[in-house]
């Protein structure tokens, strides 16, 4: 094809013209797919792109193009950056799977990254992060937090990143409260104030004063402070400004290590294809700070937890444990495996409510 | 003290040379904010107008052009046959989201079976899909006097909703590992609407734009119904007494910008975009609307409006990966247009007079 010849030609000149110039800085490019200030998913990234400039200076230089719609926008948006030299290119949204595939047959001298997709190729790696072992910190607090035993949950989509969230938070909950019941809002977004506002007043009216969020907006925050006697969780990023109540700990996306140490891998020119799936022992997953509104005893179960699944004691799916339909999935100390894990399409036993089809 | 007169007759020359005025005007307060976030004015004009058509990585970014500004091309020409008649479409964007459901649907049935006739069906279902999307308003409107701008717009979140559940269930790839989406076109070639000559952005979505261009032309100069559409926007009561059916013509403009808003989302899903997934549709549907009115919903107009849509969109980008512009300030950029656009139309029929003021 010529095209991919002028591409590939285009490649090399800029790739030579790299190589002449050995003072010249790595260019690191990143793809977000919402704006920097959403303070959830998109923000994290940025605050990682941030750190990359601290750690490296002025070896390396960082671009970045925000709200870029999945499909064929973003194709483009790529090739532009690899068009325009960048050694390596963070695609950070999974709808950006294809095209980043597409985009890195052109190029392969250009090294990608792509977050929580599973397709990978000689010069694109996968990343992506272990929220649910957060969610199962989550859950210990929910559930010897609820006084209605009655948790909240606003889901995204119904995909396998969420369900996962859903059924550990909830085993967790169940593990220390047996009365617990969930209650879930599917808001068919990631981020979108005025629905998530709305799903977490639903969730309320019904009875919930805990509210667990998987979509990356403060809005429901902001509805559970409204209400009183609600609390919350941080998601994506701390959320601190809603600390001590209702925001009583969070999830945080720490990607600052991982962005680091393969823009370094690129510079010493050790880069090579891989799948991250990194946790809480990375530190790719962080837990927020878990305030005083959460009484001594139950911050110190929290933190237990969280400290087994840092040092790999404890795994977050562990059985005994049944599907929803009563089947058995895990047998009593099994842990589940990554491949189960990562298409996770079904509710644990208890879980009440069907998955959206 | 400035006042505004009526002129007795629309001008001519306003009406051409608003669009250039409006270009030029949002340049001049483009620059500004983009002098007010910190950064060169000049160079970030230049970056968005120049840089996709001539500069360095031109040979990629011109085919990009056709790409994106087919589809906004497509629609807006459908839209502008019913603004023309004060038939109000907004929701093009569902219309988009049914024609691309249609289409893959269609397509996705055959799967993996390769044959030449399938392209066909799924370009017929595409246009389908839009065109009965369209005709829910369209029989409302003419069966119990709905307003067609309330629910065609309405409808796009019905769309959404459709097209959300598709990626999850009937249309998800049974071999994407749960993850929503379906399969992707472009990796199967009964379907896939790849480029006619590899490299030129030139798909058959860009043909149908053209000839859409050209169809709206003739219909609208040549032939009756288009006179009908033009003469019920310019003297509704001198429409009715010439015998122009109202019904007829509310069906009529509706059904071709719901049909042509179908095939611009099938060509779409079957080639640029590859697959049905939750965050398919992507505004062309309401970019169009702007389109349709920059273009002065002239067929001519409006294929150079998207042209310059694309443009800014493709240039946009660039700027901000290059000059690290916030894309915030690129969406200002995009409506400063259609807000100058609208501020200049007001010269055609309206005259600025300086002077002293009268005694009322």
């Amino acid at each position: 094809m010529k095209l991919t010849n002028l591409m590939t030609s285009a490649a090399v000149a800029l790739g030579l013209a790299t190589a002449a110039l050995a003072e010249d800085p790595t260019k690191v490019g990143f793809v977000y797919v919402g704006p920097v200030g959403d303070g959830g998913w998109t923000y994290e990234h940025d605050q990682a792109r941030k750190a990359v400039v601290e750690e490296f200076g002025d070896k390396v230089e960082t671009v970045y193009v925000e709200s870029v719609a999945e499909g064929p926008d973003a194709e483009r948006v790529i090739t532009q950056m690899a068009l325009q030299g960048a050694d390596l290119i963070f695609t950070t949204s999974f709808g950006y799977m294809d095209p980043t595939i597409n985009v890195a047959a052109k190029f392969p001298d250009v090294k990608f990254e792509h977050a929580t997709g599973y397709k990978n190729a000689d010069n694109v790696s996968t990343y992506s992060a272990r929220f649910y072992e957060g969610r199962a910190v989550q859950g210990t607090i929910a559930g010897h937090m609820t006084k209605s035993n009655v948790v909240g949950y606003i889901g995204s989509y119904p995909i396998p990143e969420v369900i996962r969230g859903i059924n550990s938070a909830y085993i967790h909950a169940k593990k220390v409260n047996p009365d617990v019941e969930f209650k879930i809002v599917w808001a068919f977004t990631w981020f979108d104030p005025a629905k998530e506002a709305d799903a977490a007043k639903v969730l309320i009216e019904q009875g919930a004063d805990v509210i667990l969020q998987h979509t990356d907006s403060t809005a429901p925050q902001a509805a559970a402070q409204a209400a009183g006697n609600v609390i919350t969780f941080g998601q994506a990023s701390d959320m601190a400004e809603y600390a001590p109540s209702p925001r009583v700990s969070s999830i945080i996306d720490n990607w600052a290590p991982y962005y680091i140490a393969r823009t370094q891998a690129v510079m010493d020119g050790t880069w090579e294809s891989k799948s991250t799936w990194d946790g809480i022992g990375a530190g790719m997953v962080g837990i927020g700070e878990i305030t005083d509104a959460v009484p001594a005893d139950v911050k110190e179960a929290a933190l237990a937890i969280k400290a087994s699944l840092a040092d790999g004691s404890y795994h977050a799916f562990t059985g005994p444990l049944n599907k929803q339909d009563g089947s058995a999935w895990l047998a009593e100390g099994e842990t589940a495996d990554d491949g189960t894990l990562a298409g996770m399409n079904f509710y644990v036993e208890g879980i009440e409510g069907d998955i959206p089809q | 003290m400035i006042r505004l007169e009526k002129r007795p007759q629309p001008s001519k020359a306003w009406s051409l040379a608003t669009p250039l005025v409006a270009v030029l005007a949002t340049m001049i307060a483009g620059g500004l904010l983009f002098a007010a976030l910190g950064k060169d004015p000049v160079e970030a004009i230049r970056t968005i107008f120049w840089e996709p058509l001539f500069g360095e990585f031109s040979f990629y970014y011109r085919p990009q052009l056709l790409v994106k500004g087919a589809p906004l091309v497509l629609i807006a020409i459908g839209l502008s046959l019913g603004f023309k008649a004060g038939i109000w479409n907004i929701g093009a964007e569902g219309q988009y989201i049914m024609g691309a459901l249609f289409g893959a649907g269609v397509g996705l049935a055959f799967y993996p079976f390769e044959a030449w006739y399938i392209f066909p069906l799924m370009v017929i279902a595409g246009g389908f899909g839009g065109w009965i999307w369209a005709m829910i308003p369209a029989f409302l409107k003419v069966r119990f006097g709905t307003n067609e701008i309330l629910v065609s717009l309405m409808l796009v979140y019905v769309a959404e909703q459709f097209l959300a559940s598709m990626s999850l269930g009937l249309l998800k790839n049974p071999e994407g590992h749960g993850f929503p989406g379906s399969r992707n076109l472009q990796q199967y070639d009964s379907a896939h609407n790849a480029e006619l000559i590899a490299g030129t952005g030139m798909h058959w979505g860009v043909v149908a734009a053209l000839i859409a261009v050209i169809f709206a032309y003739v219909l609208l100069n040549r032939h009756m119904t288009g006179y009908h559409i033009r003469l019920t926007g310019e003297a509704p009561r001198a429409a009715r007494f010439a015998g122009v059916n109202p019904t007829r013509l509310i069906l009529f403009c509706l059904g071709t910008s719901g049909m042509l808003a179908g095939l611009a989302g099938m060509f779409e899903v079957t080639g640029p975009s590859g697959q049905v997934s939750i965050d398919f549709n992507v505004g062309y549907g309401f970019t169009a609307i702007i389109v349709a009115f920059l273009g002065r919903l002239h067929p001519v107009g409006i294929l150079l409006a998207g042209g310059l849509m694309a443009l800014t969109y493709i240039g946009g980008d660039i700027a901000q990966s290059n000059l690290q512009l916030p894309s915030a300030a690129i969406q200002v950029f995009q409506g400063m247009l259609l807000f100058f656009l609208l501020a200049f139309d007001l010269l055609t029929n309206f005259r600025i007079s300086l002077g002293k003021t009268e005694v009322a």
